[in-house]
C-alpha cells in the first residue's frame, strides 16, 4: 500500500493552506450551513460593531474588544478544522488523481483514431490503450487482453490480467498498460469517476452532509434555540431583579455579555467540529484505499451487523497446504512422501509447492532436480485431474506418478489394473469429512497413500470474529464447498453461520431475509455475478479487480481488492459515530462549568447592599479574579477547546471491538464526567493567566 | 424529622413501587383488548358507547386521523365548557346563585380544565355552579386524563409496531381507559373518601353561628367524587378553593396518605404498562426508576431545606403557610408529588415553602413535568427525553442512534427538540414580559426575588400543565387569564403534536434486533444517563432565571434577608 500517506497531523503546507481557506470560509453563504457557527459569527460581527461605535464615540472597551476577538477566533477555529480535514482529505485523492489529468486518450471515431484529452471523454466513448498508454478514464475492457499496472492507485506493483468479459474486465483511469493492446469503453462521465466522487466528498463546499449529520445538526440548533431563549430572556429578569435591588436599570447587561453568555452555552465545539468530523472519516478509509461513492455508506458501515464474507481470502489463506501424509496398507510413510514429493517437485501450484515444503520438513527428504532424473512433468489439465511425473528408475523401467483427486486416480488405477481399497476410500471420505481436501497419490498400479490437504484458516482471524461478536455482529461465511467441509472451516474460523456451495442467488437471497429481519447486512465480492448482492447489501464493498458492473453495484470500491476490508470499513464507520457522539456529550457537559463562570460574574451586584458584592458571588466556586476575567475565559476556553480537539475530531476516538455497554462506559467517563470537569479547569487556569 | 416522618416516606413508596405492577398489568390487559376485571362490569357501557356514536371499535386510523380526531374531541369540550360558565345563572343546580363567569376567566378555565392543567385563576366555591363543576369540570377531569393516556397509546403502539401506518383508534381508547381504568377507581376512592368523611352531597352552603357570634357560611357540594379523579387524573383542580388543604377535602391523615398516593399512582403504573406493551418490562422499570430517582432527589432537598436551621427561625419549623394538621413532612411530600406529577393539588401554600424547596417544585415542572408527569402525558414526555438521551450517548456505542430496534433519524430529532422547546418558551418568554410589564407586575403580592419567583412558578405551571399555583400572585386578570391560558395550549398541544408525529414516523420503521453492539436502555447506566440529560436540558435553560428567584432568596436568606 505505497500510497498510504500518512499526512502528519498538521503538516506545515496543508497548515498554511488551511489558515486562509479559514478566512474565505467566512462568507456568510458557506457560514450558514452550519447554524450553531453561523450564530457566533453573527454575535462577533455585533460585538465588533459595538466595538467600533464605542471607539467613533470615544470610548473605548478593552473588555468587549477581547470579546470580539475571541469570537471571531471562536468562528476560525471551528472554519480551521474543517479547512484542514478537508486539506488532508484532498491531498489523500489527489495523488490518486494526478496520473490522470495530464492523459492524452487514443479515442475511437467510427474507425479512425483522435487524440483527445482524458478529461474530455464521456460516458460510452471508446479508447484504445496499447503498451505504455495511461488509461484515461475509468472503464470496460470491451476486446482484448491486457497486464495493468495498477500501482499507482493500489500500490501492489505485480501487474494484474484485465480482459474483455468475464470478471476482471472493470479498468480504472490512471492505471498504466505494460503489455497488449485492450479496447475500453469509457463508464463515467466527466468529473464523475470514483476519485472525483471521493474528493467531492471531503470537499466542504460541495460535501453533502449524511443522514446522521443532520440530524444531529438540527438537535444542536435546537439546543441553541433553548439556550438563545434562556440568553434573550435575561435582561427582563435582570431588569426585574436590577428594580428589587434598587439599582439603576443601565446596570443591565449589555449586548456583548449576553453574547459571550450564549457563545459560551450554545454547542460550539461540536458545531465546529461536526464536519471535519465527516471528512475525516472519509479520510480514514481514503488512507486503507477504499473509496466510498457517497457519505451514507460510511454511516451504514456503523450501523452493518451481519457481514457475509467469502471463505477464500478473508477466512482462509488463498490456498489449500499439505499438511499430513497418510500411508495406504503396506506402504511406509516415508515411501508415501518421497513419490509425492517427487511429483510435485515441477508442480508449480501453491499446493504442490506446500507438499515438496512438508515432504522436506517432516521426512527430511530433499528435492531433486527434475531433469536429473529423466523425468517428465505432467501437468494438471481439467479433463485428467491429476498430475504428476513420468520418469526411469535406474532400473530402466518407467514409472508413472499420479496424485489428484480420488476420482480421478481410481480411474488411472484401474486402467493400469490395480486395485483401488476400501480403506483409502474410507481415508478419502473422513478427510473431506474434517473439511480438507484428501490428494491420492498412485504410482503405476498402486495406490500409495493420501496427502492431507488443508484449507489454512488465516491467523487471528478467529480472535477478530470473537471481537466482531462482541460487538454484536454476525459473520457468515460464504463458500462454494460442500456443506461438509463448509461446516469444518466454518467451526475452526468461529464464524456464527455459513453458507455451502452459495450461488450468486442464494447470497442475494441471504440479504434479502437479513434485512426482512432488521439486520443491516455488509459484504464484498468482485464479480458481474455479485452485482446484485452488492447492490442490495447496505454495505457493498466491490473488490477494484472486480468487474464495473460490481463496482457500480456497490456503494464502496477497494481498492487493494483484499476480503478482509470489509471488517475495516466497519470499524472506521464505528469509529466516526463514535467521535460525534463523544464530542457532542462533550460540548453539551462544558456547559455547566461555564453557567458557575458566568452567572455569578454578570449577577455580582444584585441584591448587593453597600459592599457591591452580592449573595450570588457564592456560585463563584471557581474563585475567578474579577467578572470580567470570568466572562472572558469562559469564551476563550470555547474558542480554544475547538483548536485542541481538532487532532480528535481528524483521528477519531480510540477505538476498541468492545461491546456496546462497555464502549458506552468508557466513553462517558472520559468525554461526559471530562466535559464536566475540563472547563472548570481550564477556566481556572486561563483566569489565572489573564489577572496575573 | 422523626422516625415516624421516614416509615412514613418509605411507607408511601413501598405502596407505590407495590401497586405500580398491579395497576400496571391491569391497564396493560384493558389497552391489549384482553380480558379483565372490569369487562363484565362496564362491558356493556363499552359497547352501548360505540353503538351510540357510531364508532367501529376495531378500525385502526393513522397518526393524522387519531390526532384530528383527539383535536376535535378537545375543542369539542372547551367550547362546551367554555359556554356553561358563560351562562351558568341560567342553568340548573346552582343553589347559590352563582353568576354568570367573566369571558378571559372562563375562557382559562375551560382551556385549564381541556388540558389537564387545572390551573384555577377563581375560587371554586364562590365562582362556579355544582351543574359546571359536575357537567363541566369533573367531566373534562375524566377525559383530559384520558387523552393524556390516549396520546401514549398512540405512541407505545408506534414504538412497539414495525412497518404500518396506523397506530390505534382514538375513540376506543379514550372510551376504554375511561371506563375500564379511571372510572372504577375514581367511584372506589370517592366512596372511601366518603368514608373518610369527605362531603358528597346537592345541599346549598349553610349558615352557621359560631361560638364567637360570627356568622359563617360552609360550603357544601359534590366534593368526594370530583376529589378522587382530581387526584387520580393528574388534575388538581380542588373543589374548594383551599383544595386538598379543605377539610371537606381531606379531612384524616388516611384520606391525605391515599391522595398523596393517588397523585402518583396512575402514572407510576403506566410506566409498568408500557415496558409491557413494548415488549421490555425492564425498560419500563428503568423508567420509573429513574423518575423515583428523581423525587426522591428533589424531596430530599425539600425536607433538608425546610428542617434546616436558617438564621431568621433559627431550628424552628416554618409552619407558616404548611398544613398544620399533617405536619412539614406531609406537605413538603404532597409539594414535591404534587409539582413531579402535573397534578397541582395542594395541601401547604408552595409560596410559603423555604426558596429552595420552592425551587424543586419549580423544577420540577420545569423539567417537563416528566418525573411521573400528568397521566399519559408524564410518560409519553419523558419519552421524549429518552430518545434525545438515545440519541446523543447512543452515538458513542459507535451506531446510529435507535431506540427499541427503531432509527432515530432526523423527523424524530426534529419533534423531540419541538417538544422540549414549546413549554420553555411558554416559562421564559411570557414570564420576562411579566416580570417587566406593569400588567404582569400588578398581581404581585412579594417584592424582591420572591416576586420572581411566584411569576416564574405561576408560568412553569401552565406550561407543565400542572395546574398549582405559587399563590401571592393575583391571576385572575385579563393579562395573566389570557397568558396563561395561551401557555397551557402550547404546553399541552406543543407536545402531543411532535408526539404524535413521532408515534407515526416511528410505526413506519422496521425493527434491528437488539445484540451485543445495542445501546441497552434497560440499565442503571442508562438511568444515569436520562437523568443527566433531563437535568441538564432542563438546568440549564432555567438556571439563569432561577438563579435570579429562589438561589439568590435562599442565599440571602441565610444572610437574614426575607421578601
Amino acid at each position: 500500500m505505497s500510497t498510504k500517506q500518512n499526512i502528519s497531523l498538521f503538516n506545515r503546507e496543508l497548515a498554511v493552506t488551511a489558515v486562509k481557506d479559514s478566512f474565505t470560509k467566512l462568507n456568510p453563504a458557506l457560514l450558514i450551513k452550519n447554524p450553531v457557527i453561523f450564530i457566533v459569527a453573527i454575535g462577533s460581527l455585533l460585538t465588533t460593531i459595538i466595538v467600533l461605535k464605542g471607539i467613533f464615540d470615544g470610548v473605548f472597551s478593552s473588555f468587549n474588544f477581547y470579546i470580539a476577538v475571541w469570537l471571531w477566533f471562536t468562528v476560525l477555529f471551528a472554519n480551521f478544522s474543517e479547512a484542514i480535514a478537508e486539506g488532508r482529505g484532498k491531498a489523500q485523492a489527489e495523488s490518486l488523481r494526478k496520473n490522470r489529468t495530464q492523459t492524452v486518450a487514443r479515442k475511437l471515431e467510427g474507425l479512425h483514431e483522435v487524440s483527445v484529452n482524458a478529461t474530455q471523454l464521456k460516458k460510452g466513448d471508446i479508447v484504445i490503450c496499447e503498451t505504455g498508454d495511461v488509461i484515461p478514464s475509468d472503464g470496460e475492457v470491451v476486446d482484448g487482453i491486457a497486464s495493468v499496472d495498477e500501482s499507482a492507485i493500489t500500490g501492489e506493483s505485480a501487474p494484474v490480467i484485465r480482459e474483455s468479459g468475464g470478471d476482471r474486465s472493470a479498468v480504472t483511469g490512471g492505471t498504466k498498460v505494460i503489455s497488449d493492446k485492450i479496447i475500453v469503453r469509457i463508464t463515467s462521465e466527466p468529473g464523475n469517476t470514483f476519485i472525483d466522487r471521493m474528493i467531492s466528498l471531503v470537499e466542504g463546499a460541495k460535501r453533502q452532509k449524511t443522514p446522521n449529520e443532520i440530524a444531529l445538526s438540527i438537535l444542536i440548533s435546537g439546543l441553541s434555540i433553548v439556550f438563545l431563549l434562556a440568553v434573550a430572556t435575561l435582561p427582563a429578569f435582570f431588569s426585574y431583579s436590577l428594580s428589587a435591588s434598587g439599582l439603576p436599570e443601565s446596570s443591565n447587561l449589555t449586548l456583548p455579555v449576553l453574547i459571550a453568555l450564549l457563545v459560551c452555552l450554545i454547542p460550539t465545539t461540536i458545531g465546529g467540529l461536526l464536519s471535519a468530523i465527516g471528512i475525516s472519516g472519509m479520510d480514514r478509509l481514503l488512507q486503507r484505499n477504499v473509496i466510498a461513492t457517497s457519505g451514507r455508506a460510511i454511516e451504514a458501515a456503523g450501523d452493518v451487523d451481519v457481514l457475509l464474507l467469502d471463505k477464500t481470502g478473508t477466512i482462509t489463506l488463498g490456498n489449500r497446504m499439505a499438511t499430513n501424509f497418510i500411508p495406504a496398507e503396506g506402504v511406509s510413510v516415508g515411501e508415501l512422501a518421497d513419490a509425492a514429493q517427487l511429483s510435485s517437485l515441477s508442480d508449480e501450484t501453491p499446493e504442490g509447492r506446500s507438499i515438496v515444503v512438508l515432504a522436506k520438513e517432516k521426512f527430511n527428504i530433499r528435492g531433486r532436480e527434475v531433469y536429473q532424473l529423466n523425468a517428465k512433468f505432467i501437468p494438471f489439465t481439467a479433463q485428467s485431474k491429476m498430475s504428476g511425473v513420468d520418469y526411469n528408475s535406474e532400473d530402466g523401467r518407467s514409472h508413472q506418478i499420479r496424485k489428484g483427486s480420488s476420482e480421478a486416480i481410481r480411474s488411472f488405477i484401474n486402467n493400469n489394473n490395480g486395485f483401488y481399497s476400501q480403506k483409502i476410500q474410507d481415508i478419502v471420505s473422513d478427510l473431506a469429512r474434517q473439511g480438507a481436501t484428501p490428494l491420492v497419490v498412485a504410482e503405476d498400479n498402486r495406490v500409495l497413500g493420501v496427502i492431507h490437504l488443508k484449507d489454512i484458516v488465516k491467523g487471528g482471524i478467529k480472535q477478530r470474529f470473537a471481537e466482531l461478536r462482541k460487538m454484536g455482529i454476525k459473520t457468515v461465511m460464504i463458500t462454494g464447498d460442500n456443506h461438509l467441509t463448509a461446516a469444518a472451516i466454518a467451526a475452526e474460523a468461529g464464524v456464527d453461520d455459513f453458507m455451502a456451495e452459495a450461488t450468486p442467488e442464494d447470497k442475494l437471497r441471504r440479504i434479502r431475509e437479513e434485512q426482512a429481519d432488521g439486520h443491516l447486512v455488509g459484504m464484498i465480492g468482485d464479480g458481474t455475478n455479485d452485482a446484485p448482492a452488492l447492490a442490495q447489501a447496505d454495505i457493498g464493498i466491490a473488490m477494484n479487480t472486480g468487474t464495473q458492473a460490481a463496482r457500480e453495484a456497490g456503494n464502496m470500491v477497494d481498492l487493494d481488492s483484499n476480503p478482509t476490508k470489509l471488517i475495516e470499513v466497519v470499524e472506521v464507520g464505528k469509529q466516526l459515530l463514535m467521535t460525534r457522539g463523544a464530542l457532542t456529550t462533550f460540548s453539551i457537559a462544558n456547559d455547566v462549568a461555564k453557567y458557575f463562570a458566568i452567572i455569578p460574574a454578570i449577577a455580582l451586584s444584585l441584591y448587593s447592599g453597600k459592599n457591591g458584592i452580592g449573595p450570588l458571588s457564592a456560585l463563584n466556586i471557581m474563585n475567578l479574579g474579577s467578572p470580567q476575567s470570568a466572562i472572558l475565559s469562559a469564551v476563550i476556553f470555547n474558542a480554544l477547546i475547538i483548536v485542541m480537539l481538532i487532532p480528535l475530531a481528524l483521528k477519531g476516538v480510540s477505538y476498541k471491538p468492545v461491546s456496546a455497554n462497555a464502549a458506552l462506559t468508557k466513553n462517558l467517563i472520559i468525554y461526559g464526567l471530562g466535559g464536566i470537569a475540563a472547563p472548570f479547569i481550564g477556566i481556572k487556569l486561563i483566569d489565572i493567566l489573564i489577572n496575573i | 424529622m422523626t422516625t415516624q416522618d421516614y416509615l412514613q416516606i418509605l411507607l408511601f413508596f413501598a405502596v407505590l413501587v407495590g401497586l405500580t405492577p398491579i395497576l400496571g398489568n391491569f391497564m396493560f390487559k384493558v389497552f391489549t383488548g384482553k380480558n379483565h376485571l372490569m369487562k363484565p362490569v362496564f362491558g356493556w357501557l363499552e359497547g352501548l358507547t360505540y353503538k351510540f356514536s357510531g364508532i367501529d371499535p376495531e378500525k385502526e386510523t393513522t397518526w393524522k386521523s387519531y390526532t384530528f380526531d383527539l383535536l376535535i374531541f378537545n375543542f369539542t369540550g372547551f367550547v362546551f365548557v367554555f359556554l356553561i360558565q358563560l351562562f351558568q345563572s341560567q342553568l340548573p343546580l346552582n343553589p347559590a346563585n352563582l353568576p354568570n363567569v367573566s369571558w378571559h376567566s372562563a375562557l382559562n378555565t375551560s382551556v385549564s380544565f381541556m388540558t389537564n392543567t387545572n390551573w384555577q385563576g377563581y375560587s371554586g366555591e364562590t365562582t362556579l355552579s355544582y351543574f359546571v363543576q359536575m357537567i363541566g369540570l369533573t367531566v373534562q377531569n375524566f377525559v383530559s386524563a384520558a387523552t393524556g393516556i390516549a396520546v401514549l397509546l398512540a405512541l407505545i403502539r408506534g414504538l412497539a409496531r414495525k412497518t404500518i401506518d396506523t397506530i390505534g383508534n382514538f375513540w376506543t381508547d379514550l372510551t376504554r381507559s375511561t371506563l375500564y381504568i379511571l372510572l372504577p377507581l375514581s367511584i372506589l376512592f370517592a366512596i372511601v373518601l366518603a368514608g373518610q368523611g369527605v362531603v358528597q352531597n346537592f345541599k346549598s352552603y349553610e349558615t352557621f353561628h359560631t361560638l364567637e357570634g360570627a356568622t359563617q357560611v360552609i360550603p357544601m357540594g359534590p366534593a368526594a367524587s370530583q376529589i378522587a379523579i382530581k387526584q387520580l387524573g393528574t388534575n388538581g383542580g380542588g373543589f374548594f378553593n383551599a383544595n386538598s388543604a379543605h377539610p371537606f377535602e381531606n379531612p384524616t391523615p388516611f384520606s391525605n396518605f391515599l391522595e398523596m398516593l393517588a397523585i402518583l399512582l396512575i402514572p407510576a403504573a403506566l410506566t409498568f404498562t408500557y415496558g409491557k406493551m413494548v415488549g421490555s418490562v425492564r425498560h419500563g422499570w428503568t423508567i420509573f426508576k429513574a423518575m423515583l430517582i428523581l423525587l426522591v432527589l428533589g424531596l430530599s432537598i425539600s425536607l433538608y431545606a425546610e428542617y434546616s436551621s436558617n438564621p431568621i427561625f433559627g431550628n424552628l419549623p416554618l409552619m407558616e403557610g404548611k398544613e398544620t394538621r399533617f405536619g412539614i413532612t406531609n406537605s413538603v411530600l404532597w409539594a414535591t408529588s404534587t409539582s413531579a406529577a402535573s397534578n397541582g393539588s395542594v395541601i401547604a401554600m408552595h409560596d410559603s415553602l423555604s426558596p429552595l424547596a420552592g425551587m424543586v417544585a419549580m423544577i420540577n415542572i420545569m423539567l417537563g413535568e416528566i418525573i411521573f408527569g400528568g397521566v399519559g402525558a408524564g410518560l409519553y414526555g419523558i419519552i421524549i427525553f429518552v430518545i434525545l438521551t438515545v440519541f446523543i450517548a447512543g452515538l458513542m456505542v459507535g451506531r446510529t442512534p435507535e431506540y427499541l430496534g427503531k432509527k432515530i433519524q432526523k423527523f424524530e430529532v426534529q419533534m423531540a427538540i419541538i417538544a422540549v422547546l414549546a413549554p420553555n418558551i411558554v416559562i421564559l418568554l411570557f414570564a420576562a414580559w411579566a416580570s417587566v410589564s406593569s400588567q404582569g407586575l400588578s398581581g404581585l403580592n412579594n417584592s424582591g426575588p420572591h416576586g420572581l419567583s411566584e411569576i416564574l412558578y405561576a408560568y412553569a405551571s401552565a406550561a407543565g400543565n400542572n395546574g398549582s399555583a405559587f399563590a401571592g400572585l393575583n391571576v385572575n386578570t385579563v393579562f395573566y387569564n389570557l397568558t396563561l391560558g395561551i401557555g397551557m395550549l402550547i404546553g399541552r398541544f406543543g407536545i402531543i403534536l411532535p408526539v404524535m408525529a413521532i408515534a407515526g414516523s416511528m410505526a413506519r420503521k422496521k425493527v434491528t434486533p437488539s445484540s451485543t453492539g445495542t445501546f441497552h436502555t434497560d440499565n442503571w447506566l442508562f438511568i444515569g444517563l436520562l437523568i443527566a440529560v433531563i437535568v441538564i436540558v432542563g438546568g440549564l435553560t432555567h438556571f439563569p432565571a432561577l438563579s435570579l428567584g429562589p438561589v439568590v432568596e435562599h442565599l440571602l436568606m441565610n444572610k437574614g434577608i426575607t421578601f
